[in-house]
């Protein structure tokens, strides 16, 4: 087992909801069933804070606490330009095309999450 | 465990070449065999000789070639129908699988013979294959779909079947052992009872089929459906075996070539059984590949097939249970065919799966096309180890050892 992956997992930052966000958004990955719920605070065209729940495989909870720690602070519009290979790279392994689902699994709802925002603006 | 049983099937492994090769550089253990099974010489070299000396379409053309071919992919079929003890050969229907016969049944005898007031009646352990065409048909016809419960036990609640068939079922579809639970039904007892109400009996074998002696005529199957990969032969191919007149009234699935015995402008009549469901070029090597399976497997005796993944099975289920944290999902071992899903406390299917394979273990993990049995259970995943002929109580061993490193590597 990849050691970073097995911290994160064990020891995950940003986990658990927000007290009061401004966006939440939940998925599941259809291929396990297994779910994550991110929950995001926008405020000056940042993520000014991130949370998240769920449950999981070890790489797509580690997955959620390295990408939220990556996002934490950072301008809206930088991470609404990662893409998946983007994502992979934050891993740094690698990762079958069956794995990458559970990978992509806090990408894919982080994403929503900034989809929504913006509609909800517009 | 008697020596034979095992000398026979550590002779048998031989015959799987996959068999030999390293994971990690460690011996490959695979116990994915629910998912599908690895494939015996003769199957292969079936498959490699037919492209090489016999390659043409099927009844078509009169050249050498094609009737080499149509000759062997129609003995593919006499064999298979032996092998499921089918009356006549014309009964047995070439599919990509179970996922498309059951699709084919639904849609041309459910199309025919469903609509509102009606009721389907399959259960709680059903693989998606036989959920999801019958919500796609009955968002269509109006229908209604009923569930036979599964009881904590992880068998159907046979008390709630005189609830459940009156004389609004008119199809009772059930899968004969459970992918998730390794549960056997009692298909005869079960096709009888939907018998007594007029109900016609479609029974999910395709983890069945590979793994005991099935003979549809002492089931009295309305249909049977499996699959090929699952029992030694290639993938993309099935069967789906039908009672003579339901087969005749049923419209065809798929309109095209062979399919058909004259095409006017002003509309078509259909071929005699079989031909009319296998429309366009069928899968001609994977037929006949198929037949190589059934012979193999015929060659082995089906009764010892099963013998042997009882042993297993009794080997594996105590040992499986002495690790701590871990639960095993379904009945105990008299009542289930040889495969175990469990889950272990602390430890992801999906991390659990990748360990193993570090030890060259290959399981099955998710929710095996089988969502709501794992939310009857409160689950949302497992894990699942699956025997067939060739695997051996040392693999069992090295699965158990494995399952005790996942938890020192997850334990928090």
């Amino acid at each position: 087992m990849n050691p970073v992956i097995l911290e994160h997992y064990k020891h995950p930052r940003r986990h658990g909801a927000l007290a009061a966000p401004t966006v939440r958004r939940r998925d599941v990955n259809p291929f396990c069933g297994d779910e994550v719920t991110i929950d995001l605070l926008l405020a000056n065209g940042r993520i000014e804070d991130a949370g998240f729940d769920g449950r999981g495989c070890s790489l797509s909870l580690a997955a959620a606490s390295i990408l939220l720690d990556n996002v934490t602070g950072r301008p809206i519009d930088a991470v609404r330009r990662m893409s998946s290979d983007d994502m992979l790279a934050l891993l740094d392994m690698e990762i079958g095309p069956i794995r990458r689902k559970c990978a992509l699994l806090p990408f894919s709802v982080l994403q929503a999450c900034l989809a929504e925002e913006k509609n909800g603006h517009e | 465990m008697k020596t034979t049983t095992l000398d026979r099937a550590a002779a048998l492994r031989a015959d799987f070449p996959i068999l030999a090769r390293k994971i990690g550089g460690r011996r490959l253990v695979y116990l994915d065999n629910g998912a599908t099974s690895q494939k015996p010489e003769p199957v292969i070299r079936t498959l490699d000789d037919y492209y090489r000396f016999h390659n043409a379409n099927v009844h078509r053309g009169a050249h050498t070639l094609s009737e080499e071919a149509t000759t062997l992919y129609e003995q593919a079929r006499l064999h298979i129908a032996r092998f499921i003890n089918a009356p006549s050969d014309t009964q047995v229907i070439y599919t990509s699988g179970t996922t498309e016969s059951i699709n084919l049944v639904a849609n041309t005898w459910g199309r025919a013979n469903l609509g509102p007031g009606d009721e389907v009646l399959i259960t709680e352990m059903e693989h998606h294959s036989n959920i999801v065409p019958w919500h796609i048909l009955r968002d269509q016809l109006g229908f209604t779909l009923r569930y036979v419960p599964v009881t904590d036990d992880g068998l159907l609640d046979e008390d709630a079947l005189d609830d459940l068939l009156t004389e609004r079922t008119k199809l009772f579809s059930f899968i004969h052992v459970s992918n998730v639970l390794g549960t056997v039904n009692p298909a005869a007892e079960l096709t009888a009872r939907a018998h007594a109400v007029g109900a016609k009996v479609l029974i999910d074998g395709a983890q069945s089929v590979p793994h005991m002696p099935v003979d549809v005529q002492a089931l009295d199957a309305d249909f049977l459906v499996f699959s090929g990969h699952k029992m030694c032969g290639p993938t993309g191919i099935g069967v789906l075996y039908g009672k003579r007149e339901l087969l005749e009234a049923m419209p065809p699935f798929k309109g095209g070539g062979e399919m058909i015995r004259d095409v006017k402008m002003s509309g078509s009549t259909w071929a005699d059984l079989p031909h009319k469901f296998e429309a366009g070029t069928p899968p001609i090597a994977q037929a006949i590949g198929l037949g190589a399976a059934v012979e193999y497997l015929t060659g082995i005796g089906m009764a010892w097939v099963h013998e042997h993944e009882q042993e297993l099975l009794a080997y594996a289920y105590p040992r499986l249970g002495e690790i701590e944290g871990l639960r095993i999902l379904g009945p105990g071992p008299t009542r289930r065919s040889g495969l175990i899903s469990f889950i272990l406390d602390d430890v992801h299917p999906h991390d659990l799966a990748a360990v193993l394979d570090q030890a060259g273990v290959a399981v099955r993990a998710g929710h095996h096309c089988a969502q709501p049995l794992h939310d009857r259970f409160g689950i949302s995943a497992s894990a699942r180890a699956s025997f067939y002929l060739y695997n051996t109580p040392e693999e069992v061993d090295i699965l158990c050892a494995a399952l005790e490193k996942a938890q020192d590597i997850f334990a928090f």
